[in-house]
């Protein structure tokens, strides 16, 4: 493991008994998040990818597998968690609507953290003030209601937040998908810009892989919680191996030509995600992969590092 | 020109609150054709719902309509009564709500709500099983597999995806002329906002129907419709047929808009467009938009620009094309 | 000592409290309310003072004044000691009040408290614990263990008293399960649990302001029935005996008098529907009052 390496996950897995039957939500993953990059985690609803966020956060217990941060292994339950590690990690959700306690001024919810972890005694308001700032809120936002703000502000001041607590990672589940474009790009551009300021670390998670194309740093694509294909972006983008990545990246709608050329040839999706608590035998996919071998009805394909950084868990590369 | 469906003339709304009085619809014209499809896009608050409910006539009590007509097949929507626009509501308009759980009563069984909405359809007396088939009819439409089985269970029992297309078959019942689908499937995963769209697409194309598609998924929309309007701030400030309009742009708020779209071919972060959406209770004297505009010019700032027509298909309402 | 009063009303606070009063008065039903409560609660305060004829609360009689029909002089009529009804009402306010207060700063503090906290356990041991003792409680019919306290002990407004307490905690203690228990998912509870909030604050600060504005309402609303049993207590004797003007009192003894002296009983059963009523209203109104505004 490398030093500026500051996530590890191994072999990752969360089951949830229901009434149904187990639900694989993550079933075996493991990647690494370097520190000061952005990972981006994509895939379909069903695919797990909040699931593994809210397991790295330690909402859920895994049912296997380790997480390391900065070298250590994670308490599994964020309460067995010290306050100096839970401060380290915060998270941002997706929707805004009830990130924000509504009954709550906007000035006491980024002030929660501060108090909680004795940050800036004395001078929390100012703090948050000055957190206000940084995320492009207007200062007389502090007394004001979440009712009273837009859902893009909202989401704002959820960062802020999540910054008050001064972490070294951020996980942000779907941060923009309840937003229009335009609230979307000033919310991305201040995440950015954060990041580059304090050398944030984030895990981005986002079904929108034209958001993705001019976000992350890495990105991993998860099906019925398999990681499928782990890449830098540009290789990912322009070089798909997994006929799954292939497929989902066929069906972007884009508005220009010069996107609609970099393209991959059309895959019609067939069929919808198999239910997760009866998932298809060998590799999840093969069902609707139009490659499907018959090796890939049997066997679950390992993964393989194709080239320098680029994974691909998928038979025909194996 | 007699062929318009629906026509929206110079429409305002206001909505009264405690702070004030909120003037979001600034005047707002929009045509549809018979047969036609026509996309709606502009940000959250740009007042897109609002038109909408007030085609439907659902605006809420603190809602007033100081001027303006809606003009259905020559009639005007705001001046018919109770009765009429009822009647309206049940056989010739109809609407997909963003949020198809909230669209769906949980109490009751999905067959219940389909066949309540049938049977209000139309003048005639159908029997209870005429009325059973035509709801499995139209769950088979939307390609919804076991038709039987779902008309059993209750909304919660289903997933998003699922009851957004039960809300289009419902919708689709009532919509015999003009189908309003309000972001469907903004709610749910990207693919399945895919097939929810391209079914909403098959299904008014095999019908007939004309549609007035709003969505924030700017690519999604430009598959499926004619011509798109631009909102913004309660003012239309673009028309124009669907290529056009995203190939060659030429109000700046449009530009601006698509300049924050994140591209595929990646490039970097989209720019935010520079300010907020004006303050609806004091909003600017002349063009909304001009605040926040490169181009502003000082006449921008004292008057309204009027919808122009611009090459015969093209509006814009903007001082630049004077 | 000179309270800082400005740093407590805040400009923000101001406009709160206007907005609040601009949604509670949107509703003309809701002033109605708060004037009927108003009335009665200053009858209650004030009856030494506003009653034409003070001395009717307790053991007076005045047999030349008995058994008046309504008249300028006695508006509500007079019982059969002679004292003056108008007057026993307005005192009978504040027993009617009393009860009501009494019993509900016992119940809704313990019920809401244990409600919350099962809420927020759900799924645990301590949310079965107290959510079946709340069942078993909610099981026993009120009516039936007032009797039974009541009978065991000497009947007196105290003693039904505690035995509705004992039997009103449950309801309020299911009301903030179930609010606690929905919100307990939301995200911004798991935002406070990340950040590493300790769960009692969690409770208190992020859920229970949740909760308030239903329990208020309900609040307003039991005033009504607290008051109803009462008088339903009364009215089979066990609750405040002669000569104590309680509301409920008066209706079962001038019961005896129907329909010859009606305005005996009559008139202190409206005076019950008229409390109950007000209360209702305002309740409707404190509901509106305090619902969340989204733009």
């Amino acid at each position: 493991m490398n030093n500026d390496e500051i996530i590890q996950v191994k072999d990752l897995k969360k089951y949830f008994k229901t009434s149904l039957g187990i639900v694989r939500a993550v079933d075996g993953i493991s990647f690494t998040i370097r520190e000061g990059e952005t990972f981006g985690l994509v895939g379909e609803s069903g695919s797990g990818k909040s699931t593994t966020a809210f397991t790295i956060m330690g909402v859920y217990e895994p049912t296997d597998g380790e997480i390391y941060f900065k070298g250590s292994p994670l308490p599994k339950s964020v309460k067995k968690r010290p306050l100096s590690l839970r401060k380290e990690m915060q998270m941002v959700f997706q929707d805004p609507g009830s990130s924000l306690n509504p009954r709550k001024r906007i000035g006491q919810i980024i002030e929660l953290p501060l108090r909680v972890h004795r940050l800036h005694v004395g001078r929390e308001r100012e703090r948050v003030k000055e957190l206000l700032e940084m995320v492009g809120l207007p200062v007389d936002f502090i007394n004001r209601y979440p009712g009273a703000i837009g859902g893009g502000e909202k989401q704002l001041v959820a960062i802020a937040r999540a910054l008050a607590s001064e972490p070294s990672f951020i996980a942000l589940d779907e941060p923009t998908s309840a937003l229009d474009v335009s609230m979307q790009a000033k919310i991305i551009n201040t995440l950015l810009r954060i990041q580059k300021e304090l050398n944030l670390t984030y895990l981005f998670i986002t079904h929108n892989l034209s958001l993705m194309r001019n976000v992350a740093s890495r990105v991993g694509i998860m099906y019925l919680g398999k990681m499928f294909e782990v890449a830098e972006t540009s290789e990912f983008f322009h070089k798909p191996l997994h006929p799954y990545t292939k497929m989902l990246l066929s069906a972007i709608p884009v508005i220009t030509e010069e996107e609609e050329k970099i393209k991959p040839k059309r895959v019609i999706s067939r069929g919808e995600i198999p239910s997760p608590v009866n998932v298809p035998s060998g590799c999840y996919f093969h069902p609707r992969c139009i490659d499907c071998m018959e090796i890939c009805k049997k066997e679950d394909p390992p993964m393989v590092e194709v080239s320098t950084g680029h994974f691909v868990k998928c038979h025909l590369y194996t | 020109m007699s062929e318009n469906l629906l026509e929206v003339k110079d429409l305002y709304v206001n909505y009264k609150i405690y702070e004030g009085i909120l003037k979001v619809l600034n005047g707002v014209n929009l045509t549809v054709k018979k047969k036609e499809k026509v996309g709606l896009i502009g940000e959250s608050g740009c007042g897109k719902t609002t038109t909408m409910k007030a085609i439907m006539r659902i605006l809420p009590d603190n809602a007033l309509i100081p001027n303006g007509n809606i003009f259905y097949k020559g009639r005007d929507i705001l001046k018919m009564s109770d009765d009429e626009i009822q009647k309206i509501r049940r056989e010739n308009i109809s609407m997909i709500f963003q949020d198809p759980t909230a669209a769906l009563n949980p109490v009751l069984t999905v067959g219940a709500q389909l066949m309540d909405v049938i049977k209000y359809s139309t003048d005639e007396e159908l029997t209870k099983r005429e009325i059973r088939e035509l709801a499995i009819k139209a769950l088979k439409d939307v390609a919804l597999p076991d038709p039987e089985r779902i008309l059993k269970n209750y909304p919660i029992m289903l997933s998003g995806g699922m009851r957004q297309r039960i809300c289009i078959a419902m919708a689709l019942i009532s919509a015999k002329e003009l189908l309003i689908a309000d972001e469907p499937g903004t709610n749910l995963d990207v693919t399945i906002q895919d097939q929810i769209l391209r079914l909403i697409g098959r299904l008014v194309e095999e019908r007939g129907i004309s549609v007035i598609l709003i969505s924030h998924a700017l690519g999604a929309v430009k598959g499926l419709v004619d011509k798109v309007y631009v909102m913004y701030a309660g003012d239309i400030v673009e028309m124009a047929p669907t290529e056009k309009l995203f190939s060659d742009p030429i109000h700046p708020y449009t530009q601006a808009l698509f300049k924050t779209v994140p591209k595929l071919t990646g490039g970097g972060i989209p720019e935010a467009i520079k300010g907020r959406i004006p303050d609806y209770i004091n909003p600017p004297k002349g063009c909304r938009f001009a605040p926040r505009c490169i181009h502003a010019m000082p006449i921008c700032m004292k008057e309204k620009p009027p919808l122009k027509n611009i090459e015969g298909e093209r509006e814009v309402a903007c001082f630049l094309y004077e | 000592m000179r309270i800082p009063i400005e740093k407590f009303i805040t400009p923000d606070r101001k406009d709160s409290i206007k907005r609040t009063w601009y949604k509670f008065s949107s509703n003309p039903l809701s002033i109605i309310g708060l004037i009927s409560v108003l009335i009665v609660t200053l009858s209650a305060i004030f009856a030494p003072v506003l009653a034409p004829y003070p001395e009717s609360w307790g053991r007076w009689v005045d047999f030349s004044q008995a058994c008046q029909p309504p008249s300028w002089k006695h508006p509500f009529g007079t019982d059969i000691y002679g004292r003056d009804i108008l007057s026993r009402i307005m005192f009978g306010f504040r027993y009617d009040l009393l009860m009501a207060i009494c019993i509900l700063a016992m119940v809704v503090p313990t019920g809401t408290f244990l409600g919350l906290i099962a809420g927020y356990y759900r799924g645990t041991w301590i949310d079965t614990v107290i959510m079946r003792i709340t069942d078993i409680f909610l099981a026993i019919p009120s009516i039936v263990l007032a009797l039974a306290i009541c009978a065991l002990l000497k009947p007196s407004l105290f003693n039904s008293m505690m035995a509705v307490s004992l039997l009103w905690w449950p309801w309020y203690s299911r009301l903030a399960y179930s609010i606690a228990s929905s919100l307990r998912n939301e995200y911004f509870v798991l935002a406070a649990e990340l950040i590493g909030a300790h769960p009692l604050y969690i409770i208190f600060s992020e859920i229970l302001p949740n909760c308030l504005a239903p329990i208020f309402t309900k609040m307003t609303l039991d005033v009504g029935w607290v008051i109803l049993i009462g008088a339903t207590l009364s009215f089979v004797g066990l609750g405040a005996q002669e000569p104590t003007p309680a509301l409920g009192t008066m209706v079962s003894v001038g019961a005896k008098y129907m329909p010859d002296y009606w305005w005996m009983t009559i008139f202190p059963a409206l005076a019950i529907a008229f409390t109950i009523l007000g209360f209702n209203l305002l309740g409707d109104g404190i509901r509106d009052a305090l619902a969340i505004e989204e733009i």
